[in-house]
């Protein structure tokens, strides 16, 4: 008995329909999966950044770029939104070249803490990749409250 | 004399810096212009008038898509009312934006926004971002984080039944 082509269509269109319902709008690792010891408060990191006799670590943010051009931690480089390939495939490139044992801290601060798609990837990439002087900045509710309200250093710029 | 000459100008800078950094209640709203994602031109001022709630969001932003279906029945009930929603993206580009917009649509104008219109709300530095800005142009509420919705609609309600 021949399929006709309209019912093929209405059958595909049903499965994808299907596909779309059962699919998580945003499915990301939620940042409680990363290990509390990794984690610093904001005011012990900004205590620590006018300490000038300490190295500095690599400071890298892995947020969006529209609220690191309005302000972001004075030396903090770019590296993109870790929870897309673009960013994630940024941040592995920019330490690509550095020795394994290098101080990393990372942030993000986009969002609340527990819904924040971003920091954990950031995260697990840097571990995958074999750092494991990674630290993260901890913001419970975002950049804006719990580091530029609290009046820490901060710098803008793209 | 000297002395209270410095201190006029130092706190007419600060009142200056205030005026350009907008972030209080009470402030007024500055003004913007941008195309919405559907060809329109979209000009703060002439809303003037209507209760405007202004939401900064983001298409990655897990609070802000739990939040913008809540707006959208805002919108549709309480248009007649006086209130209009406007949402200004956070994405970098419009397209992730766009696709979100096709899966889970609203009924109210969307667009592109940038670190300079976040700049002169105070800073865009943590999403979602909402300001409900009364008829005369003025911010009357500031909601930062994953909002209580109840309150804010509560406040919407409260804000339109005020004589004008």
């Amino acid at each position: 008995m021949p399929i006709r082509t309209s019912t093929v269509r209405a059958f595909l269109t049903c499965l994808s329909i299907l596909a779309c319902a059962a699919t998580p709008a945003l499915a990301h690792k939620p940042a409680a999966s990363i290990p509390a010891a990794d984690l610093i408060q904001p005011a012990d990191f900004a205590a620590a950044l006018q300490q000038s006799k300490t190295p500095k670590p690599l400071i890298l943010q892995v947020g969006f770029r529209k609220a690191y051009a309005q302000a972001h931690i004075p030396d903090a480089e770019y590296v993109g939104e870790a929870d897309e390939e673009d960013g994630l495939r940024s941040l592995q490139n920019r330490v690509a070249k550095l020795p394994k044992d290098s101080s990393i801290v990372i942030y993000c601060g986009c969002c609340p803490w527990r819904k924040c798609p971003n920091i954990a990837a950031a995260y697990d990439a840097l571990h995958d990749l074999g750092f494991k002087n990674v630290k993260v900045l901890y913001f419970a509710d975002d950049f804006g409250t719990n580091w530029v309200d609290e009046g820490y250093p901060t710098t803008k710029g793209s | 004399m000297l002395r209270s000459c410095a201190a006029a100008s130092a706190l007419g800078l600060l009142l200056l810096a205030a005026g350009a950094w907008a972030n209080g209640l009470g402030d007024a709203a500055p003004d913007f212009t941008r195309t919405d994602f559907t060809g329109r031109q979209v000009h703060l001022a002439d809303y003037r008038g209507k209760l405007v709630l202004l939401n900064f969001w983001a298409s990655w932003c897990g609070p802000c898509l739990e939040e913008m279906p809540r707006f959208s029945a805002w919108q549709r009930a309480y248009a007649a009312a006086g209130l209009q929603v406007i949402g200004v993206s956070m994405d970098d580009v419009a397209a992730p934006a766009k696709r979100l917009l096709a899966r889970q649509p609203v009924d109210y104008p969307v667009v592109l926004g940038d670190a300079k219109l976040g700049e002169t709300y105070g800073g865009v530095l943590g999403l979602p971002l909402t300001f409900l800005i009364d008829h005369r142009g003025y911010i009357v509420a500031r909601f930062r984080g994953e909002a209580d919705l109840a309150q804010m609609e509560a406040k919407i309600k409260s804000l339109l039944a005020e004589p004008r």
